[in-house]
């Protein structure tokens, strides 16, 4: 009944100009949607490892995540690709969810590793998992030294950079 | 089950189903309205575009908005003013949207009056539209408490306030309201459920309601013509839409309103950037304090007529003191616009320019409400305190009068 | 009675509009149009400006001569006795004939200010802390690093002869009452001495650096940093700005007893307030709010600017953004209505 062509160019002119106000009304919602800028800026963590004992658990929050800073003592000793020289001590600087499914493992210091209660994995001093579930080792968060005993979780220093660069999969020590 | 054929296209295989052809001929394409009509018809559909746009604005708003009275202020001024991205835009389209939105309404509802479309058959449209002015009224009372400034703390606790007046049950009804003796926490979080649940819930189901009102009568037109749809809807049908008194919904009445509204964007963002104060009062700017009045105070705009209505008797007349006297007649005008369609008692449906006692009413009645909203907001004081008495029994007055007036019309006209 | 007066007009003029229009076969729904138009601006006019005309009357512009004037006229205007004001008026101007020794003046505040005055940047540091202070005096004594440059010379020799007159709160401290401000008045010393001692705090105030921004910083965070300064300088002492971090340096207990009432937050007054109104606020409250507790503040033009700019930047950051996508969205909108009308008049066209 309704003559196509006659009104069909101009409606869908119409349309077309109508449906880029409603694609720049989508772009101003997503962007409303965004993460607010304080929430991004509160992304670091500064942590002082100044005061720190060696075999002893440390657990910092970052970006709402459990950090483990586990300091090496002196039977301890530092693991290539995965230490953290921080002054005169190595440090283990791991993001604390099991890498099978999240949950936080629990360290023993008897016997100097990680146990998972979720599903029994197990993962060393330094992260790396050696027994059940987990397919690989515990995150490095991206962190910087400062001056002497310090960290700042969350800035990408130079060796962080180094440490993933030089990190590989089939890593496996006990 | 019913037989069901193999489908053709995708439009078939919707039509078989939800019988998209014959829904589409009723709602849109064969849904006839009349040809004489002027943009005022319009309105309508511009409400319901500003409705969209206050419902989207309010969702993103409802993302950060924190309703509770140490946090509200700052959820608003802080992070959705400042921080959210376009956090700004979305508020400032819903405060000046929710203020426009009463200009629109009001225009939509003299139109009405005007062109004589709430009586003979068409009761229920006027009815379900003044419905709405109502739950409209509700949900821009109960949205301006939300941003917790001074003149949201002062309108809630003045308007609460009033239902104190109520004979017997006055004291502990204002109480009951508030959920707390004073405007509280209690106060904003359950007004905060009416603002953002309840009423935009019922607003919905009173369009549509309002929307069904209008199909049995059918819309009005400018000359208030009771013609022949079925006769007038062949002959458009048949290819004759140049001599038909009748449109189609679809794509004719729509193309008006799309064109209408367009128009009206530029205008309202207009406002939106450059001038929003009128919506956004700068007295809202200041947190709420319960311990200190604004030295000026008043409603929005839409609300001052009805404000000057309730404190334009200020003396005592015939025993009754004026603050009563005030608060019946602040009840009489909430309610009396409601049963207009018996008030009028000519049969007349035509345009106020074309009926010799309504059109003199009409207009009155329009420059009264013009006095009342402004001596609204003016401290009323000296001379603007009577006026506003003078304003407010005028209102009464043509009120009361209509029916005589109607009456005598209807005699003028010999019943027509 | 005016909006009457002009309703009445804008009355007649539609009655008239409305007959010479339909007479010369104005299209009908422009008719319509331009009556509704007039007469949503009849309204708006009376609901707004009009309205908020009568409800904050005029008041004269700020003046930054800080010479007395407009004190002396509205003490004339309330037909009091405005000799006192003259003669201390006539007195500052006269000192200020002085032209001031920066190296004398040093030692002049060596002696006097800095039993109560921090000069951070000259290396006079805080006598007590914040807390303490503001129990000792009733208000933290604010730092003089930069008040050379942000306070107008003749407003410093006016304020350092006599505070009160200066600050234009001598309600507050009546001559002979009990309450005494906490700054003494130098009006016993030499013209030259006081003019000497502005002198040292203007030369010192030159040398100080620009506050240190992070790099990369953009034109906005500049400009804020440099704002902000002066801000903490001219208003932090008693206001606190929230949404800047900024807590005030005596705590609202302390004001409270200190002037009988908090002073308030400020982080949207650039909102609930305005530029022109705080514009004139400042410069003298007394004039926009009589009987506040305020004070004068003495800032020269181009500081009270910065002030002012700076509660626009945390009370309405958003301001650029917005004053820059408006043309867009207006320009947009407009080719969408071009776009609708000419798709209405192809559909209508098959109608008429």
């Amino acid at each position: 009944m309704i003559n196509e062509s006659r009104r069909g160019f101009m409606g869908k002119a119409f349309g077309a100009v109508a449906a880029v106000g409603a694609v720049a009304s989508l772009v101003a919602m997503k962007k409303s949607w965004d993460p607010l800028p304080s929430v991004m800026a509160a992304g670091f963590t500064t942590v002082d490892l100044s005061k720190f004992t060696g075999n002893k658990l440390e657990i910092v929050k970052w970006q709402g995540k459990p950090i483990f800073i586990l300091k090496m003592a002196a039977d301890m000793p530092a693991v290539e690709k995965r230490s953290v020289k921080v002054g005169d001590h190595y440090y283990s600087v791991m993001i604390g969810l099991c890498t099978h499914l999240g949950c936080i493992p629990a360290y023993r210091d008897t016997t100097h590793d990680f146990k998972c209660a979720c599903h029994g994995g197990e993962f060393s001093a330094a992260g790396v998992h050696k027994f059940g579930p987990p397919p690989r080792p515990l995150d490095i968060p991206p962190f910087t030294i400062k001056d002497g005993n310090t960290i700042v979780l969350g800035e990408a220093g130079a060796e962080y950079k180094a440490l993933i660069a030089s990190l590989s999969t089939d890593i496996n020590i006990a | 089950m019913a037989e069901f054929e193999k489908a053709n296209s995708i439009g078939e295989w919707f039509d078989q189903r939800l019988n998209v052809k014959a829904f589409t001929k009723v709602m849109m394409t064969e849904y006839w309205i009349p040809k004489e009509i002027n943009f005022l018809w319009a309105m309508g559909a511009l409400l319901v575009m500003l409705f969209k746009l206050l419902i989207i604005t309010g969702i993103f708003l409802l993302m950060y908005y924190k309703p509770d009275v140490n946090m509200a202020f700052d959820s608003v001024n802080y992070t959705i003013m400042q921080e959210v991205g376009y956090g700004w835009l979305f508020r400032n389209i819903h405060g000046v949207g929710a203020s426009v939105v009463f200009l629109i309404i009001y225009i939509h509802m003299f139109t009405a009056i005007y062109y004589g479309s709430y009586k003979k058959g068409r009761e229920m449209i006027w009815l379900s539209g003044m419905l709405l002015f109502v739950l409209f009224s509700a949900e821009g009372f109960s949205g301006y408490m939300l941003p917790w400034g001074q003149m949201s703390y002062w309108a809630a606790y003045v308007i609460t306030e009033i239902f104190g007046g109520i004979p017997f049950i006055g004291g502990d009804l204002v109480i009951w309201i508030r959920g707390n003796f004073y405007v509280a926490d209690a106060t904003l979080t359950r007004f905060f459920m009416l603002h953002v649940l309840l009423i935009p819930v019922v607003l919905i189901g009173a369009i549509a309601f309002h929307f069904y009102t209008l199909r049995f009568p059918h819309v009005n037109n400018e000359e208030g013509e009771f013609f022949d749809y079925k006769k007038e809807s062949e002959k458009y049908l048949a290819g004759d839409k140049a001599n038909s008194k009748v449109i189609a919904f679809w794509p004719d009445f729509l193309s008006k309103d799309f064109m209408v509204i367009a128009i009206f964007m530029v205008f309202f963002f207009y406002l939106v950037f450059y001038n929003n104060g009128f919506a956004m009062d700068p007295v809202n700017f200041d947190k709420a304090d319960g311990m200190k009045t604004p030295a000026h105070i008043y409603p929005e705009w839409y609300f001052l007529w009805s404000y000057e209505v309730l404190r334009g008797f200020f003396f005592e007349i015939g025993g009754v003191s004026g603050k009563d006297l005030g608060l019946m007649a602040f009840g009489f005008a909430q309610g009396i616009f409601l049963v207009l369609p018996w008030l009028d008692r000519s049969p007349m449906v035509k345009p106020a320019n074309q009926r010799p006692v309504f059109k003199y009413w009409f207009w009155l009645l329009m420059a009264d409400l013009f006095v009342l909203t402004i001596f609204g907001k003016l401290p009323p004081t000296g001379i603007n305190a009577y006026v506003g008495f003078f304003a407010s029994t005028t209102f009464l007055g043509l009120f009361i009068s209509l029916p005589f007036l109607t009456t005598i019309e209807s005699k003028i006209v010999g019943g027509k | 009675m005016f909006a009457l007066y002009v309703g009445l007009a804008v009355a007649i003029l539609l009655i008239v509009l409305n007959i010479v229009l339909s007479k010369i076969s104005f299209p009908k729904e422009a008719r319509i149009l331009s009556i509704i138009v007039i007469l949503v601006g009849y309204i708006y006019w009376g609901f707004e400006p009009f309205a908020h005309h009568e409800m904050h009357p005029h008041v004269e512009d700020a003046s930054f001569a800080f010479d007395g004037k407009q004190d002396i006229e509205a003490l004339e205007h309330e037909g009091k006795d405005a000799t006192e004001a003259k003669t201390f008026w006539a007195t500052i101007a006269k000192i200020a004939e002085h032209k001031g020794d920066a190296v004398a003046g040093k030692a002049l505040v060596t002696a006097n200010c800095t039993g109560c005055h921090s000069i951070k940047t000259e290396g006079f540091a805080e006598v007590m802390s914040d807390a303490d202070a503001a129990a000792s005096y009733g208000v933290t004594p604010p730092d003089l690093s930069i008040a050379g440059r942000v306070y107008d010379r003749n407003y410093l020799i006016a304020f350092i002869s006599n505070p009160v007159k200066a600050m234009h709160i001598e309600h507050k401290y009546p001559v002979g009452g009990e309450k005494v401000f906490p700054m003494p008045s130098s009006d016993f010393m030499q013209p030259q001495e006081i003019a000497d001692m502005v002198a040292y705090l203007v030369d010192s105030a030159s040398k100080v650096p620009a506050p240190k921004i992070k790099e990369g910083s953009s034109e906005f965070e500049i400009s804020k940093a440099t704002n902000k300064e002066v801000f903490e300088t001219a208003c932090v002492r008693c206001h606190a700005m929230n949404y800047a971090s900024i807590q005030a340096k005596t705590s609202a207990e302390a004001m409270s007893k200190y002037i009988g009432a908090t002073p308030p937050d400020l982080s949207q007054y650039i909102r609930s307030r305005g530029e022109h109104y705080l514009h004139n606020f400042i410069n003298d409250p007394q004039r926009k709010l009589s009987g506040t507790g305020m004070p004068r503040v003495g800032l020269t033009e181009k500081a009270q600017t910065q002030v002012v700019e700076y509660m626009t930047q945390i009370g309405d950051s958003k301001k650029d953004e917005r004053e820059a996508l408006g043309p867009k969205v207006l320009i947009y909108l407009t080719i969408l209505a071009i776009f609708a009308l000419l798709w209405k008049q192809k559909i209508w066209r098959d109608l008429h």
